[in-house]
């Protein structure tokens, strides 16, 4: 059976190989028949004849366009448009879009990028596809579960439109790497999900004169707007000083329906193409908020270019130099791949690890498990017997601790002079030790938290239980 | 003087997880009119049910607070000192990040 299972697993492994080898090799022939043709429409009557070498009278001169046939019954719908219409779709084709981020927001944002016909398309990312990812990350396939999220998010808008030319960056965004990638682009579109980021794309966008979509979504609300574009403000004009990282709330804790940044991305697609094709009035000086569980969107107008800002004020000197050597790590307090916090509060003798405490829990010891994970997450899964008291109300629920221990001690029959032991379990351990160093405090002196919480139950004891 | 105080991006979590707050507020301190440097500190007092350091930061709001007067930042209306008005709709809104 294991040798069947890891022969498929080898087989599975080359032929991804091969398929993206083939994938890549499509690509460039497809970017290379894409160039010939443009080159072919430029020279009249040439072999490849678009309308306009044909039916010139009706336009204002030849080569009022260089679309060739397959182009307009491609994008017909947009060319009906007669606020949109020929000269639109030829600025879009022409134009280059880079997406920082393959993830809720970047998923849709990035097929009807691919889908409208922008010239080039740029991925950003270094993360990999996940199960829990596929609720919302909708350009993901289950088959791409493992790879590269740009890998797999260029598949998909190939096969959304072999003519445009996809571009993969397979990194994490640094002060490093982003000004020569940026550079290469038209509009960038913040699809990312920390603090940092966020500031380091606006500043890089600042310093190389390039507009800004930025989306966000958390929960069920979402943001939009268009930073520094023709004088208007910059992430920095609105948030000179970065939050506190209390308030940064990431989707993996705080959870996201899916379709709000679905919705989001969506909106960014749609500012992008209206700066790229330049039609319309982006989202400048103006703010999208949207709530969905009220179903209310509110546009409001936010202040203009701030005079006193660092990053693009009168006096600003920002270079990009100093963009380069800026900390936005140190300067938001918060990490530019956030990976989940891993607190270390407690002496070794107040922890133990989910192994041992398994072993105790076969041996029958008198103890009792309290759980101080909110009490929605406690829904989701929880270990036998198992009690739950979210931490904020701790304090208030000693005593039902107090009288669980008697009861256990009782059941137990544990001889007088020892006790039943007391044990705190979380979601990845960090709220454990904090339950603990207040238990501590309020006398229960031996209380002990489980290293690494269910997460690392899953992991090390049952490889059954779920994880979320 | 009737407002509508409105919660969002989170920070309605500090308020009992109650987004629209309808309220009356009057001027402070025996002043003429209410503005936003006192309606900041009665909301304190009133609304805010936990955590303050996440929606106040000395006088103003932490950081990362986007404040509104009828749809407008209120950097437009003069921030602390925009003088507020019957009915006026005042939104406090923390910044996403998320993706």
């Amino acid at each position: 059976m294991e040798s069947d299972a890891s022969r498929i697993l080898h087989e599975l492994q080359s032929l991804r190989a091969s398929k993206s080898d083939i994938d890549r090799r499509i690509s460039a022939l497809e970017t290379q028949l894409h160039q010939i043709n443009l080159l072919n429409d430029s020279v009249p009557n040439g072999s490849h004849h678009s309308i306009s070498t044909i039916d010139n009278s009706h336009l204002n001169g030849p080569h009022a366009h260089y679309l060739t046939p397959e182009m307009i019954h491609r994008y017909s719908r947009h060319l009906l448009l007669p606020s949109f219409g020929v000269q639109a779709q030829s600025n879009l084709l022409k134009s280059s879009v880079l997406v920082v981020g393959a993830g809720g927001l970047g998923s849709p944002a990035l097929l009807y990028l691919a889908a409208c016909g922008v010239g080039r398309l740029g991925i950003v990312d270094h993360d990999v596809v996940e199960l829990n990812n596929m609720h919302r990350q909708i350009i993901h396939t289950e088959a791409f579960i493992g790879q590269p999220k740009v890998k797999s998010a260029a598949a998909a808008c190939r096969s959304v439109n072999s003519t445009v030319q996809i571009v993969e960056h397979h990194e994490a965004l640094r002060t490093s790497n982003a000004l020569g990638i940026f550079s290469k682009y038209d509009v960038i579109v913040d699809a990312t999900d920390n603090a940092p980021s966020r500031y380091m794309i606006s500043d890089c966008c600042v310093v190389l004169g390039k507009p800004l979509v930025s989306g966000a979504a958390l929960g069920l609300e979402g943001q939009l707007t268009v930073y520094n574009y023709n004088g208007g403000p910059c992430y920095r004009c609105l948030f000179p000083t970065p939050p506190p990282t209390t308030a940064c709330q990431r989707c993996a804790d705080s959870g996201v329906l899916g379709v709000v940044p679905g919705i989001i991305g969506c909106l960014q697609a749609l500012e992008a193409i209206k700066i790229a094709s330049v039609v319309g009035e982006p989202l400048s000086g103006r703010m999208l908020l949207f709530d969905a569980l009220a179903a209310r969107i509110r546009i409001v107008k936010i202040r203009g270019r701030s005079l006193q800002c660092k990053a693009c004020g009168e006096n600003a000197t920002f270079t990009q130099q100093e963009f380069q050597e800026f900390d936005y790590e140190k300067f938001t307090q918060s990490p530019l791949s956030p990976s989940p916090l891993k607190l270390n509060l407690l002496q070794a003798d107040s922890r133990i690890s989910s192994k041992e405490y398994h072993d105790r829990v076969v041996n029958g010891d008198a103890h009792v498990l309290v759980d101080v994970r909110p009490a929605h997450h406690f829904e989701i899964v929880s270990l036998p017997n198992s009690l739950n008291i979210p931490l904020p109300s701790l304090e208030a629920r000693l005593p039902e601790i107090s009288s669980a221990l008697k009861e256990e001690e009782e059941r137990k029959g544990v001889s007088s002079g020892s006790s039943a032991q007391l044990y705190v379990i979380c979601r990845r351990g960090n709220d454990s030790q904090r339950a603990v160093q207040y238990l501590h405090k309020t006398g229960f002196t031996s209380a002990r938290d489980i290293l690494g919480g269910l997460e690392s139950w899953a992991h090390d004891v049952d490889p059954n239980f779920p994880t979320y | 003087m009737q407002l509508t105080l409105e919660f969002g991006g989170g920070l309605e979590l500090l308020c009992e997880s109650v987004k629209i707050h309808n309220v009356n507020v009057d001027p402070q301190n025996g002043a003429e009119k209410l503005i936003m440097k006192d309606l900041l500190r009665w909301v304190r007092t009133n609304l805010i049910k936990e955590r303050p350091e996440m929606f106040m930061k000395e006088d103003s709001v932490r950081p990362g607070v986007l404040v509104l007067v009828n749809d407008c930042d209120w950097e437009l209306s003069g921030q602390l000192d925009t003088t507020l008005e019957e009915k006026d709709v005042v939104v406090f809104i923390s910044t996403l990040h998320g993706g």
